[in-house]
C-alpha cells in the first residue's frame, strides 16, 4: 500500500493547488506539403494535420480521467508556413493561415503554432511573404500563432527584422484595435528560439524533429509556492532551493508519464517535457507569488532577480532528473497579464518593464503578454526587442517579446482579455526616441561566445 | 490494472457502504482502505485491482462521482502510476 501522505499531497495538488498538465502538443512536419499550386498546398496541409491529430483531443481528455489530473490545453505545431509555402504560386500567405485556422478547429485544438519565420540572418522570398502576411492573418483567425526568430547566438541579430516587426506588432494592434489588440498577444519575436517548444504562442515544428512528435508541458506555480511557504520562515536559501527542486521532481514525474501515455496512445514518439512553470491569471497560480513567498514584498522589488535565479534553477534541477528528454523553453514564464500576483505588482508600481528585462537574464522567456500605450512607437517597440535579443545572443538563451501596444490605451489603464490570456495593465514606456538607432538597420555582428570551434 | 479511489469530506453514515456497493458492481476488487476522521473531515484512500471490472474505466469514474455528489463529498478515480512515478523513483 502506498504512504497515505503521499497520495494525499498528489490528491491535494490537484485539488487545491492548481497542478496540471499545461499542454499536450503535437509537432506535425508540413514540409512534404510544399508544391507550386496553392491548392495543392492548401489540400496537403489541412488533410496532413487533421489526418495525424485526429484522435489528440480524445486521447488527451482520456487520460485526463484516468490519471484525474486536468490536461488544459491540446495543440498542434506545424513547420514554419515560410519554408512549407516558399514554393507555392501565391503571394498571400494569409489564406494559409485560414487553412490552418480550419484544420485547428475541425480537430478541436485552441491553438495551432507555426505561422512562423527564422530570420536570424536574413529573409528568403518565403520568409517576406509570412511577415507581410501576419497583421491580415492574426486579426482573420481565431488559433493561429505566429513568431519570429531574430536572432540567434550563432549569427546576430538581424537589425532589419528588428526593425520591420516593430512595424508588424504596431499593424497587428491596428488591426484588432477593436479586442484590445488580442492579434499581438498571438505574435512572439524571438532570440534563440527552440524548435520543440510545447508552449504558445511561440511553438512551431521546427526542421530537425521527426515527422510527428509529441512535447508536453507542465505547470505548476501554485504547487511551488505552496512548498515555499510551508517552509519555516528562517530557513535560508539552501532550504528554499531543496523543497523547490523536490516539488519540480514530483510536478516533471507528472509530465513525463502523461508525455509517455500519450506518445503510446496516439502511436507518436515522444519528444520532450517543457520544465516551465507556467502561471495563469487564477488565484494561486502566480509566480510573483513563489517569490513573494522566499520574502519580497511585491515582485519586483530589489531582489526579485535573485530570487527568480534561485527558482529557475531550482526547477531545472529538480525537473531534469524526473523525465527522460527535457528541452524546449523549460524556464519560468513571467508573462505579466497571465500572472495575477505580476499585474498586482505592476499595478502597485513595484515592477516595470526595465525590472522584467532583467528579470528576463535570468530565466527562459523574455518580455511576456505585457501592454504598452498605443501610441507607442514601432521604433520604441524595435528598440525593446532588440535589447532582449542581445540578451538572449549574449547569453546563449532564449528570449521573447510578446508586446501589446493596445490602441487608444495610457499608462495605468487597464486591458482584459479574459480565460488563459488575463488582464493587463499598461505599464510605463521609456519616452526617450531610440528611431535614429533602430532606422539604421544591418546586423548586429554575432558575439564572440559563438566562437567556439 | 490498480487505480486509487480518494475520498474526502464531511462524515456521514454510509460513505464507505455506498463505494464499495458500486465497486461490487462493477466487479472491482478492493485490495486495501485505509480510513481517518479528523475534527468530523472524512478521508478514505482504497487501493483496488480493476482487471476484472466489468465496465469501461471512465464509466466507473462517472458512477463514483455521481455517488460524490449525492453524498456532498469529494470523490477521486486515478490509475496508480501517477502516485508511484510522483513519489517513487
Amino acid at each position: 500500500m502506498f504512504n497515505r501522505n503521499d497520495i494525499l499531497e498528489t490528491v491535494n495538488m490537484i485539488s487545491q493547488e492548481n497542478l496540471d498538465i499545461r499542454t499536450i502538443t503535437m509537432g506535425i512536419s508540413l514540409r512534404d506539403c510544399a508544391s507550386d499550386s496553392r491548392r495543392v498546398v492548401e489540400q496537403r496541409i489541412y488533410d496532413k494535420i487533421t489526418r495525424y491529430a485526429q484522435n489528440l483531443v480524445k486521447t488527451g481528455e482520456a487520460i485526463e480521467k484516468d490519471f484525474g489530473i486536468p490536461i488544459i490545453n491540446k495543440r498542434i505545431s506545424v513547420t514554419p508556413i515560410s519554408i512549407v509555402a516558399e514554393s507555392s504560386d501565391e503571394d498571400d500567405f494569409a489564406l494559409y493561415a485560414k487553412v490552418l485556422d480550419n484544420a485547428a478547429k475541425a480537430v478541436g485544438v485552441n491553438f495551432i503554432g507555426g505561422f512562423s519565420a527564422l530570420i536570424h540572418k536574413g529573409y528568403t522570398k518565403g520568409d517576406r511573404l509570412l511577415i507581410k502576411a501576419i497583421p491580415e492573418a492574426l486579426s482573420t483567425t481565431e488559433r493561429v500563432c505566429a513568431s519570429v526568430n531574430v536572432a540567434t547566438t550563432k549569427a546576430g541579430i538581424n537589425m532589419d527584422a528588428v526593425k520591420e516587426m516593430g512595424h508588424v506588432i504596431k499593424e497587428c494592434a491596428e488591426k484588432t484595435k477593436d479586442n484590445g489588440a488580442v492579434a499581438c498577444s498571438k505574435l512572439v519575436v524571438f532570440a534563440n528560439v527552440p524548435e520543440d517548444n510545447p508552449f504558445m504562442a511561440g511553438a512551431f515544428h521546427g526542421v530537425g524533429e521527426p515527422e510527428c512528435v509529441i512535447n508536453v508541458g507542465v505547470s505548476g506555480p501554485g504547487v511551488v509556492a505552496n512548498a515555499v511557504r510551508g517552509l519555516d520562515p528562517a530557513a535560508d536559501f539552501g532550504m528554499i532551493s531543496e523543497t523547490i527542486k523536490r516539488t519540480a521532481f514530483k510536478i516533471t514525474r507528472v509530465g513525463q508519464l502523461v508525455a509517455q501515455e500519450a506518445s503510446t496512445r496516439l502511436n507518436v514518439p515522444f519528444g520532450i517535457v517543457d520544465l516551465s512553470l507556467a502561471p495563469t491569471p487564477a488565484i494561486g497560480d502566480s509566480v510573483a507569488h513563489i517569490l513573494e513567498a522566499m520574502g519580497l514584498e511585491r515582485c519586483g522589488t530589489h531582489g526579485t532577480t535573485a530570487a527568480l535565479a534561485l527558482l529557475n534553477d531550482a526547477v531545472k534541477k529538480g525537473g531534469v532528473m524526473a523525465s527522460s528528454y527535457v528541452g524546449g523553453l523549460s524556464g519560468a514564464f513571467i508573462p505579466v497579464s497571465e500572472d495575477a500576483g505580476m499585474i498586482e505588482a505592476v499595478k502597485a508600481g513595484a515592477l516595470s518593464i526595465e525590472k522584467l528585462e532583467a528579470m528576463t537574464c535570468v530565466c527562459s522567456v523574455g518580455l511576456d503578454m505585457i501592454a504598452i500605450p498605443g501610441n507607442t512607437s514601432a521604433a520604441t517597440i524595435s528598440a525593446i526587442i532588440a535589447d532582449e535579443a542581445a540578451i538572449g545572443m549574449v547569453n546563449s538563451k532564449t528570449t521573447a517579446v510578446r508586446i501589446i501596444p493596445v490602441p487608444g490605451m495610457k499608462e495605468g489603464d487597464i486591458v482584459e482579455y479574459g480565460g488563459l490570456f488575463g488582464s493587463a495593465p499598461i505599464m510605463r514606456v521609456n519616452p526617450f526616441s531610440s528611431e535614429n538607432f533602430i532606422s539604421r538597420g544591418g546586423r548586429i555582428p554575432a558575439p564572440l561566445q559563438s566562437l567556439k570551434n | 490494472m490498480k487505480a486509487v479511489i480518494t475520498v474526502i469530506g464531511t462524515d456521514k453514515i454510509g460513505i464507505i457502504a455506498s463505494i464499495t456497493n458500486i465497486l461490487a458492481k462493477a466487479n472491482v476488487n478492493i485490495l486495501d482502505i485505509s480510513q481517518t476522521i479528523m475534527q468530523n473531515i472524512f478521508s478514505m484512500i482504497m487501493l483496488v485491482d480493476t482487471d476484472k471490472m466489468s465496465m469501461e474505466f471512465t464509466k466507473l469514474g462517472e458512477l463514483l462521482q455521481q455517488e460524490a455528489e449525492a453524498l456532498g463529498v469529494d470523490i477521486r478515480l486515478q490509475r496508480e502510476e501517477i502516485f508511484t512515478s510522483m513519489h517513487r523513483i
